[in-house]
């Protein structure tokens, strides 16, 4: 009896963990701006693997991410953000995502609670804390910052109020051209402003009115994309000096299909169950076009949504001036 | 707050309960009883926001009821009940349990939040409506946030007076008739400090009067919050049928279940993502009738049209609806 060796299955088998786990955005040649929620866990199998059957997700990357992040806080202390009064709100998602991690990787760390007394175990880090709800001081770096080392989500605290949202505190690390810094105090509709087409489309008040009607203990997702040249997950509006440059001269750089990633952000959407604030968080993976080549339906859908995508839309995502290089290499090999 | 008729039907009232044991059984009053629920397991309970409620589910149907604590790390989930005899039953229900009792409830539901931003609560209760401006009190205490209470109550018949004394101390003004309250009511409206937001809860007629004064004395509407069970989420709605033009086929949509479940239930595989109004993905396309537009992804424009609906949220306002399915 002869086996049939199905030439996809071996490929995918080989994957490393990088790609099988990947959250390839496109499901077809165009890409559109909509408001793409649906519940937060449900993992969706890819042509490579599969992602999403988590809250929260430990990669390779998880010590070398952490360590990025507390360098950028070290240099850059404005991309943590905390209105007074949503010290409350900041507590809920330490008491909310610690446990949910814990849950989701048993041998790796663990989280008990007595009262307000809670303790931290986490062995990737050989971290053994205690720490007491709502007494910022049990915590010497800050809540949020302890929050910050012990997750690779970049997190974003919006407070429900006026019949609005607010963005009102956050520490985001890996922003995709943006900063926390200028947004904080914003309401969520002004945050977003600066987006093509959606305010048109009322994308952006539709996902504003979603949100606010999340349930405590409710988990939704949507994921984003944009390129970013390098493996650069500090691309905040504060290091645009050292990053932008790059844009101009990577669509004539024979390393383009090495150095230009696809950046996608897994964005969950949670109601915190006590303080009741929306929280925010995103989760950004970076894969080189080298590696999307290795899926060839991915290949194939990204070099045509690249060479498809509206102009109005490639600007925003400041990828206008080497998209065309981007999909020339993916639909030639 | 009392207690809200709910639909009899368990879903989706119910849905995703939790299955909890009578844990405490206490008289307040006369009348108003405290009963807490716990996991029979002894695990903690999900945390809830100050002001939420629960649907306790009970032979006759299903009621709403305040939870009376700060919602922190809950051990247990409790509400006080008044007992109203020729009521729908439920609080009858409720009076009979007794502890290692199970009962069906569902996750809290938060729909009179504390304002993050406040620099002062100022809580007003009638009676009963103690019980979610009590959790409010308790939430304020453990965030050393500002707060008072107006708490109205006959002399004697008061529930948690002693729990909120050592809560609010010289914050708490308690009113014992009428005219009393008038007097109070009027100088603390008139007398906060910028920032303060105020909650009521009692009866209705007392809600609106408090809230109308509030207003006429120029309190910005923003921050003026009353306790209603039917703001947290979309009611059940009225049944309706449905036929189904290219299978042939009609269904009944009965309350208390969605369009889109009703048509999962006959078989048909209708794309869908979030069923919540939101994403567009379950639209179906309408040849007659006048569609209950509930969800948020249709323009107007596109509502006034009838030519699509999202089933996930949207019902009829037409006994009968023709889809092209």
């Amino acid at each position: 009896m002869s086996t049939v060796i199905n030439d996809t299955v071996r490929d995918a088998d080989v994957l490393p963990e990088r790609i099988k786990h990947f959250p390839f955005p496109f499901s077809g040649d165009i890409y559109r701006y909509s408001a793409n929620v649906e519940p937060s866990r449900k993992e969706v199998p890819t042509e490579a693997g599969a992602w999403g059957g988590r809250l929260l997700h430990i990669d390779e990357h998880y010590l070398a991410e952490l360590k990025e992040r507390d360098e950028v806080l070290d240099r850059d202390p404005s991309r943590l953000q905390v209105l007074p009064h949503m010290r409350p709100a900041v507590w809920d998602a330490i008491c909310t995502l610690l446990p949910a991690l814990a849950q989701e990787y048993p041998d790796t760390v663990s989280f008990t609670r007595e009262g307000n007394v809670c303790r931290w175990r986490n062995s990737l880090q050989n971290l053994d804390v205690q720490f007491t709800v709502g007494d910022d001081s049990s915590l010497p770096m800050g809540p949020l910052r302890f929050l910050g080392s012990q997750i690779q989500d970049d997190l974003v605290f919006l407070d429900h109020r006026q019949d609005a949202l607010w963005l009102d505190a956050g520490v985001v690390t890996f922003a995709a051209d943006w900063s926390v810094g200028f947004d904080v105090g914003m309401k969520f509709l002004e945050v977003h402003h600066p987006v093509p087409r959606v305010k048109e489309e009322k994308i952006v008040s539709r996902a504003e009115q979603f949100l606010m009607r999340l349930q405590p203990g409710e988990q939704y997702r949507r994921t984003n994309w944009t390129l970013t040249i390098d493996r650069r997950l500090d691309t905040s509006t504060e290091t645009y000096p050292n990053w932008a440059h790059d844009r101009t001269t990577i669509a004539d750089d024979p390393a383009l299909p090495d150095r230009l990633h696809l950046r996608v952000e897994i964005q969950h959407m949670i109601r915190l169950p006590h303080s009741g604030a929306v929280l925010f968080m995103i989760r950004s993976y970076l894969l080189p076009l080298r590696d999307i080549a290795r899926v060839p339906v991915w290949r194939e859908n990204m070099g045509r949504v690249l060479a498809e995508l509206p102009d109005d839309m490639a600007e925003y995502k400041g990828i206008i001036n080497y998209r065309k290089a981007a999909s020339d290499w993916l639909l030639a090999n | 707050m009392t207690a809200t008729a709910l639909q009899t039907k368990v879903q989706p009232v119910l849905e995703g309960t939790l299955q909890l044991e009578v844990t405490n059984v206490s008289a307040q009053t006369d009348s108003i009883t405290s009963i807490s629920f716990g996991d029979p397991l002894g695990e903690l309970l999900p945390c809830y926001v100050p002001g939420s409620h629960l649907v306790v589910q009970h032979a006759s149907g299903a009621n709403a009821y305040s939870l009376t604590g700060s919602g922190s790390a809950p051990t247990e989930y409790s509400i006080s009940v008044l007992r109203v005899e020729g009521g729908s039953g439920g609080s009858l229900a409720m009076h009979a349990l007794a502890v290692g009792d199970r009962v069906q409830v569902s996750h809290p539901r938060s729909a009179f939040a504390p304002a993050a931003t406040a620099k002062h609560h100022l809580l007003i209760a009638a009676g009963i409506g103690i019980t979610p401006v009590l959790s409010h009190a308790r939430y304020a205490a453990e965030w050393g946030a500002s707060a008072s209470l107006i708490y109205v109550h006959r002399p004697g018949t008061g529930a948690h007076v002693a729990e909120a004394r050592a809560l609010l101390g010289a914050g708490l003004t308690e009113c014992l008739d009428r005219g009393s309250f008038q007097e109070v009511l009027t100088r603390k409206l008139t007398t906060q400090k910028l920032g303060t937001h105020l909650y009521v809860c009692g009866p209705t007629a007392f809600m609106d009067s408090v809230l109308e004064q509030a207003h006429d004395l120029g309190w910005p509407k923003g921050l003026l919050h009353s306790e209603a069970f039917s703001g947290a989420a979309l009611d059940d709605g009225e049944p309706f049928t449905v036929n189904l033009a290219r299978s042939g086929v009609t269904l009944s949509v009965p309350t208390g279940v969605s369009l889109l479940e009703t048509l999962e239930n006959a078989g048909l595989s209708i794309p869908n993502m979030c069923r919540k109004g939101i994403c567009g993905e379950c639209s179906v396309p309408v040849l007659a009738g006048n569609p209950l537009h509930r969800d948020l992804y249709l323009t107007d424009q596109e509502k006034e049209d009838n030519a699509a609906m999202m089933c996930c949220v949207s019902r009829s306002l037409d006994n009968e609806l023709e889809l092209d399915l």
